[in-house]
């Protein structure tokens, strides 16, 4: 997901003259007239070295955000209270972790490795989305991010499967295909709890309340404080402001929270006829970037738990390596053909 | 389908791949790389709608599934067993693995009420076990430390396997011959590994009428009060 954390992390990109040095003009100028003519970047052809260092970490930040992102749902999986709800959740976390090896497939055309882009995200030097730095204290919660947090994201997304990069917007396609099926079934969890015991109507509410604010931040800041938003767009990466994606993002939610009987906890949220949208208030950007600074309630947890998971895999890894060494195969960590079908492979054409 | 539903037999191969299902689920952002993550959910959930067909050819599975207390439980002692580390949940995984792939095996080429589960599960079951071999080998004829890890584990989880062949009411197997291909096939899979056979006994006082009796390892309980206790906490909803 593009959230202001993109926007923070890295830092080592620069605009301007350095993005030109060694490029002739022929080539700035083919790069400058396919991106006005809308057509697609691929791997092989001369970018700006911005553009491909933008691209690198809103491609990997976009994938860390997958991977920890199965952390909040994967805390209920043992939980859920039904067998057919497990079965939906575990098919979702599973998405999410092919949606992460997509996106860093995709960020491997620019030049990057996934080990290196694991390092940056282990050692904090790359960040993830802000909004999985929330607990998920119930089983309403799982609802809440599949409605809300999904649809963010998809908010978020739609717009980057027509992204000036053809390997990242053609693997938006895919994921915005998975992520809209997941925001359904989050959205018909909710609505079950929503019309269920009075229990658990509470329960949907309470989630509601806590993930609704975090959802609107997944936008990342206000324009006007958006550094990296006027390049992106004009490299048609972005195609939307932070503000203008809000904004359709509430417009959204507001019916879909009536139709399922519960309310967002915002008193000034209200239809605004002049504007034909809905004005809501204020967003505590405050805690917004404490969260980004690594101040959230599971900052500390999430990460921890990444490398722990890596650390403790490192010797599995080392033996998948010796092995391929001895016998000449590939190490396990590479996807075979085998795993690729058995994950229901790439039947679309559409794989980054 | 026959006529009354074998009950016993059902409930057995439901639960054993309810547990494991769920055991595997854990590995969920636990796993050593990206694809593992995918290959072990996949894996549970593979396992998870078989147990879903299973319990529902008795009952509600929901039902079966939180309401049962664990004396009731009769999945194999082997599939409660705690993932411990990579190596464990791949012996794990072998073991139980060529056991099901074998007696699905049988059970698809019958005219019994499992053959039509069995002949699709039987794919899922081949996949499984492939992984679980491929593991074997890269960890067995790996490193040292990898080595001496799936050693070790497969002689831990040696004891379980014995129940694995003491026949169930309600299949038409024949047990003896499952077990000497079973004996075979992990015999040959540890072999290309470079790792030993276990000589340890398979079945003892220790495992006296065992999981497929209601009796159970210590760490099934806990499991079992994670899995159930949102379900238990709001009797009568509906999720």
């Amino acid at each position: 997901m593009a959230t202001a954390a993109a926007h923070r992390a890295g830092g080592t990109l620069t605009h301007g003259a350095a993005d030109t040095i060694g490029a002739t003009d022929t080539q700035q100028r083919a790069f400058d007239a396919a991106v006005a003519a809308d057509e697609r970047i691929e791997p092989r052809d001369w970018m700006p070295d911005g553009y491909r260092a933008t691209l690198v970490r809103q491609i990997a930040q976009h994938a860390h955000s997958e991977i920890i992102g199965m952390q909040p749902e994967a805390n209920w999986i043992t939980r859920a209270p039904s067998l057919r709800r497990k079965a939906i959740l575990m098919a979702k976390v599973q998405d999410e972790a092919g949606h992460g090896l997509y996106l860093y497939s995709a960020a491997e055309t620019l030049g990057v490795s996934r080990q290196e882009l694991l390092d940056k995200l282990h050692s904090g030097r790359q960040k993830y989305s802000s909004i999985f730095n929330y607990p998920t204290l119930t089983w309403a919660d799982v609802g809440a991010i599949g409605w809300l947090v999904d649809g963010a994201a998809i908010t978020n997304q739609v717009p980057l499967c027509r992204c000036s990069y053809g390997p990242y917007a053609r693997a938006m396609v895919r994921i915005c295909k998975e992520e809209s099926f997941h925001q359904r079934q989050g959205y018909e969890l909710l609505m079950t709890l929503s019309h269920g015991t009075p229990e658990q109507h509470a329960m949907a509410q309470d989630a509601v309340n806590r993930w609704w604010w975090p959802s609107l931040m997944m936008f990342g800041p206000p324009d006007d404080a958006s550094q990296h938003s006027a390049q992106s767009m004009a490299w048609k990466i972005k195609r939307h402001s932070n503000d203008e994606l809000r904004q359709r993002f509430v417009d959204i939610c507001v019916p879909q929270a009536e139709a399922l009987g519960l309310t967002l906890p915002d008193p000034d949220l209200k239809w605004n006829e002049e504007r034909g949208h809905y004005d809501f208030g204020p967003i505590d950007w405050d805690e917004f970037w404490q969260v980004i600074k690594g101040n959230g309630p599971c900052n500390e947890q999430r990460l921890n738990q990444r490398r722990r998971a890596h650390e403790e895999g490192a010797w599995v890894r080392e033996a998948a390596a010796a092995y391929a060494a001895k016998h000449g195969t590939r190490p396990a960590s590479a996807p075979t053909d085998d795993l690729t079908a058995a994950v229901g492979g790439s039947t679309e054409g559409e794989q980054a | 389908m026959t006529a009354t539903v074998p009950t016993t037999a059902a409930l057995a191969l439901g639960d054993d791949a309810l547990v494991l299902s769920h055991r595997l689920a854990e590995w969920t952002g636990h796993a050593p790389v990206l694809e593992e993550e995918v290959a072990l959910v996949n894996i549970a959930l593979d396992l998870l709608g078989q147990a879903r067909f299973l319990l529902s050819m008795v009952g509600d599975e929901d039902e079966l599934a939180y309401l049962r207390q664990e004396r009731a439980f009769t999945n194999l002692q082997l599939v409660e067993q705690p993932n411990g580390d990579f190596a464990h949940t791949i012996a794990r995984q072998l073991y139980f693995s060529a056991y099901q792939h074998l007696l699905y095996g049988q059970l698809a080429e019958g005219d019994g009420p499992f053959a039509p589960l069995a002949g699709k599960a039987v794919h899922e079951v081949a996949y499984h076990r492939d992984h679980a071999e491929q593991w074997t080998l890269r960890l067995g004829d790996g490193t040292e430390v990898s080595h001496e890890r799936m050693q070790r584990a497969c002689e831990a989880l040696w004891r379980y396997t014995g129940e694995m062949f003491q026949p169930v009411e309600g299949l038409d197997v024949d047990w003896a011959a499952l077990e000497a291909a079973w004996l075979d096939t992990v015999g040959d899979v540890l072999r290309r590994a470079t790792l030993t056979l276990p000589e340890g006994p398979r079945r003892g006082a220790w495992s006296a009428g065992a999981g497929r009796q209601g009796l159970h390892t210590e760490p099934f309980g806990r499991m079992l009060a994670e899995m159930q206790h949102l379900h238990r906490s709001h009797p009568g909803a509906s999720w």
